[in-house]
């Protein structure tokens, strides 16, 4: 007698554990409002990352195009992988004097981990992070980027 | 020939070799088991690694200390900021640098986060391996949370790489705490509704209870660490045994079991998000003032020695082992990763339970697959 | 009667009629299948894209999600691009594979199916036939589905798609004697197999409430089997594609695969249909017994309206149940039906019978 109370215990137990999880997914089913997904491609304009997202290394230029890179070559050299390379010239001052300058500041988004050394070790800010981080292009060289923009010249005052 | 033939046993014939993965749903990565079967249940499961191999140790020899940092993310991707915070004690216990409490208290908190998450995506995905795949959704439905606290103080969301030689990249966003403590407060309302969902279900009790049983011997010789290890009845738990960081100075409650079987390793886990969720309660409101980074030299040398750290990741203890020679990049950085060691049990487990109950196991053993191959 | 307005009979009757005059007896029949099969062949193709269309929809709202929302308002034209793009796939051709069998068994999965529709009533007069043994005949079909299964899973050559397909018979002809049993508990209330007697029957009351605790155990018994017999889950162990990847379709592709799909939930809609039929009363509206006004409001609603609704609300427990609970493992499905529903339904066959004897049901 006892085993057949137990065998219909059992059962009881069982459907009721059951209900409990139709419970949440049924209350779930019932209150749409509690969606999180997004319509991710429509939603672009009210999409905002937040201010200190790491979409990919840009270099800010000012109105003038100006940009604060000296050309250093610290970020190059704290990269980890290889991603930054520095194409340096030799320009003539304004007072006559040889300077070294920056030509290309070359980004290699595809090879970049995102670790942050070289916006963080840059000793005159030249480097952030934008917001952007749509990255996908049809062509492997789209990822190469030159980060100065053409006919750009060193912001004065930065040494 | 004829020898060939007559030495298979007839046992061996009837043995029915199946491959999981590299490309299997269950494996989670790209792991592969040669499973042996007969009929449906399990002779031997033997683990074929190697498929993500990056050389991470290797790599760690030719590029500087900082750098070491970004590579520790990729390990184990699901406890990234408590791998990171490994490399980064380790450099500091070499340095023999005095951190502020501020930086202890922003580790420790970053990592129960980072335990939290872990532990939810596990949940769901364990939910997934035994066929409630409503699971996953809601596991990573909240996990999202925490990434976007994440995001707002790392800027990134999974690869936080926020721990840099002396303290954190950036300091906390303002709205940390308030994010934080919203979290806790929501998440103590969802988890239950796991339990509702999966953990109470007679079916998932059927599923879990009494399947692939580990022994405390067994637990200690296969050096089973982590929730797995605890579920055993080992007593492993680096935060309370060796504590770093800000841990000394929390209470909180080392989750034990004895039976060691799925059921336990899937309560451990659960168990140990209410314990993340009271040690950061017990820190967010005294968050101390200080610098967020100590000044280190631009130039991070290692005096020459050995350097051992340990601490406690979402899936066991990862050891860091450090040997200098006096450059500024590392002669030798070994990981003692706790997946590696504890994919060695699976075998010994799963052997004799059915082919689902190998998927159960492997769910409950929590396998991160990049951090096995490095 | 009210609801005569909405009896199909006499539209039938006009039909065959009028082809008879029309034509000899050889052509009229001939006429009469083309049209039946062209309608079910539509009606198939319609509810089961429907019911994909469903299905996602109502686990994405369990699941916090959208669910598809691209091709189409509220993306219902998703299915439909669905299918264009199966159909466009290339069928892939496996290596020693029992070719004959392979092309065979998505057929036979989707025929079992396409068989079973003949038998149920739509409407009042709706049905292609009405055969004196129409649960036994609902059964006998629908219990065919399992044989191209396990064509599929042998003639794959591919490991995983033996042991779904093993799994698969061991679980269909186990939960096909639930299946039975429940149907029988309904066949002995009813006192007849002929399925329009059985809704006939139901006019003043549907049998889940007319048959007491009997007649309620054996609907929650018919749709756990039921269940099990359409290989969803929690009991979708043919295809469990954590531990099998997809099980027994693992190596089809293309339109094949687009078979074995729909057969799934075509196979889910019949057995909802069955349940709505003998459980819930099939078209007939629902009656309330001394409320006039409110009968007579009920019986405005087309019976087709009703048969599909209450097929739907079947449907639904079912999705419910797939993506809620986690997957039973082989021999606990067979413990759940050779301890549980098994002892469970032969006690209730009893019950029942013994309360038509005493004559206490309504």
């Amino acid at each position: 007698m006892r085993s057949i109370i137990e065998y219909l215990k059992e059962i009881v137990f069982g459907v009721w554990s059951l209900m409990q999880g139709m419970k949440v997914t049924g209350s779930y089913f019932f209150r749409p409002s509690t969606i999180v997904t997004q319509k991710y491609p429509d939603n672009r304009k009210e999409l905002v990352m937040y201010e200190r997202f790491k979409g990919e290394v840009v270099m800010p230029h000012n109105e003038k195009n100006e940009h604060k890179c000296t050309g250093c070559g610290i970020c190059e050299l704290n990269c980890p992988n290889g991603t930054i390379e520095i194409i340096s010239k030799t320009i003539v001052t304004e007072d006559g004097k040889k300077k070294k300058a920056i030509d290309k500041h070359i980004y290699r988004l595809g090879m970049c981990t995102f670790c942050a050394l070289c916006v963080k070790t840059c000793p005159s800010n030249a480097l952030a992070f934008s917001q952007g981080f749509e990255h996908a292009v049809f062509n492997r060289a789209l990822l190469i980027k030159t980060l100065n923009k053409p006919g750009s010249q060193l912001m004065k005052g930065v040494e | 020939m004829e020898e060939k033939v007559k030495n298979i046993t007839t046992e061996e014939q009837q043995e029915y070799v199946i491959n999981m993965g590299p490309q299997h749903p269950s494996t989670h990565g790209v792991l592969r088991l040669v499973v042996s079967l007969k009929g449906e249940t399990v002779k031997s499961v033997q683990p074929h690694i190697g498929y993500i191999h990056r050389g991470i140790e290797k790599m760690c020899e030719s590029i500087t200390y900082p750098q070491v940092i970004h590579l520790t993310d990729r390990m184990d991707y699901l406890s990234a900021h408590i791998n990171n915070e490994a490399v980064c004690l380790a450099v500091e216990k070499a340095l023999e640098v005095e951190i502020s409490d501020r930086i202890k208290v922003i580790r420790t908190l970053m990592s129960e986060l980072t335990r939290i998450q872990s532990h939810q995506l596990w949940w769901a995905s364990f939910g997934m391996d035994l066929g409630g795949l409503t699971c996953f959704f809601y596991g990573l439905r909240d996990r999202e949370k925490i990434l976007d606290i994440f995001e707002e103080t790392c800027g990134s969301r999974m690869i936080v790489s926020y721990n840099c030689p002396g303290g954190v990249m950036y300091d906390l966003h303002p709205d940390f705490a308030k994010k934080v403590k919203e979290f806790i407060r929501y998440f103590r309302k969802i988890l239950p509704e796991y339990n509702q969902l999966l953990t109470g279900n007679v079916i998932f009790h059927e599923r879990s209870k009494g399947i692939g049983n580990l022994s405390l011997e067994d637990a200690i010789s296969f050096g089973i660490t982590g929730p797995s290890g605890r579920a055993s009845g080992f007593s492993c738990d680096v935060r309370k045994h060796e504590p770093y960081s800000a841990y000394d100075r929390v209470t909180f409650k080392e989750i034990l079991y004895t039976q060691g079987d799925t059921y336990h390793r899937y309560v451990a886990r659960i168990e140990e998000m209410w314990e993340s969720m009271n040690i950061i309660e017990q820190l967010i409101d005294n968050i101390p003032e200080g610098p967020f980074a100590v000044k280190m030299k631009p130039v991070i040398k290692l005096p020459e020695g050995e350097y051992y750290q340990r601490v406690e990741t979402a899936r066991g203890e990862l050891g860091v082992y450090v040997i200098s020679d006096g450059n500024k990049n590392p002669y030798r950085v070994k990981f003692r990763s706790p997946n590696f060691v504890n994919l060695s049990v699976l075998n010994h487990i799963a052997k004799g339970f059915k082919i689902a109950d190998l998927v159960a196991i492997g769910g409950s053993l929590d396998l991160v697959i990049p951090d096995i191959d490095r | 009667m009210p609801f005569d307005i909405y009896n199909f009979t006499s539209f039938t009757q006009w039909i065959d009629s009028s082809l008879h005059n029309a034509m000899s007896p050889f052509w009229t029949a001939l006429t009469e299948m083309v049209i039946i099969g062209v309608l079910v062949l539509m009606f198939y193709a319609v509810v089961g894209l429907f019911l994909v269309y469903a299905e996602r929809k109502v686990c994405a709202f369990m699941q916090n999600r959208l669910g598809p929302n691209r091709v189409g308002p509220f993306g219902i034209f998703q299915t439909i691009a669905d299918l264009v793009k199966l159909l466009f796939v290339e069928l892939i051709p496996i290596k020693n594979a029992d070719g004959f069998l392979f092309n065979l068994a998505p057929f036979i999965v989707i025929i079992a199916g396409f068989m079973a529709i003949a038998a149920i009533p739509f409407a009042n007069g709706l049905h292609a036939i009405d055969m004196n043994i129409g649960v036994l005949y609902v059964i006998a079909v629908s219990s065919m589905g399992v044989i191209g299964v396990l064509l599929a899973g042998w003639s794959s050559n591919n490991k995983y798609s033996l042991i779904g397909a093993m799994r698969s018979g061991a679980q269909i002809i186990s939960y096909e004697l639930s299946v039975g049993l429940a149907l029988i508990t309904i066949v002995i209330l009813a006192g007849s197999m002929q399925l329009s007697v059985i809704v006939e029957a139901q006019r003043d009351g549907w049998f889940i409430f007319k048959g007491h605790i009997p007649a309620f155990i054996a609907f929650i018994i018919f749709l756990i089997s039921s269940t099990a017999e359409t290989n969803r889950g929690p009991f979708d162990l043919a295809e469990a594609e954590s531990e099998l990847t997809a099980g027994y379709h693992t190596e089809y592709s293309g339109i094949k695969f687009a078979f074995f799909f729909l057969a799934e939930y075509m196979n889910m809609f019949i057995v909802a249909s069955i349940a709505a039929t003998i459980f819930l009363g099939g078209w007939m509206p629902f009656h309330v017994g001394p409320w006039v006004g409110f009968n007579h409001i009920m019986d405005f609603i087309p019976p087709f309206v009703w048969y599909i609704g209450k097929t739907f609300f079947v449907i639904f427990l079912m999705m419910w149940f797939k993506w809620t609970f986690p997957r039973l493992r082989i021999d606990q499905l067979l413990t759940l039906e050779w301890k549980y529903l098994l002892p469970i339904n032969l006690v209730n066959v009893l019950i029942m019978a013994f309360l038509v004897l005493m004559g206490w049901h309504f």
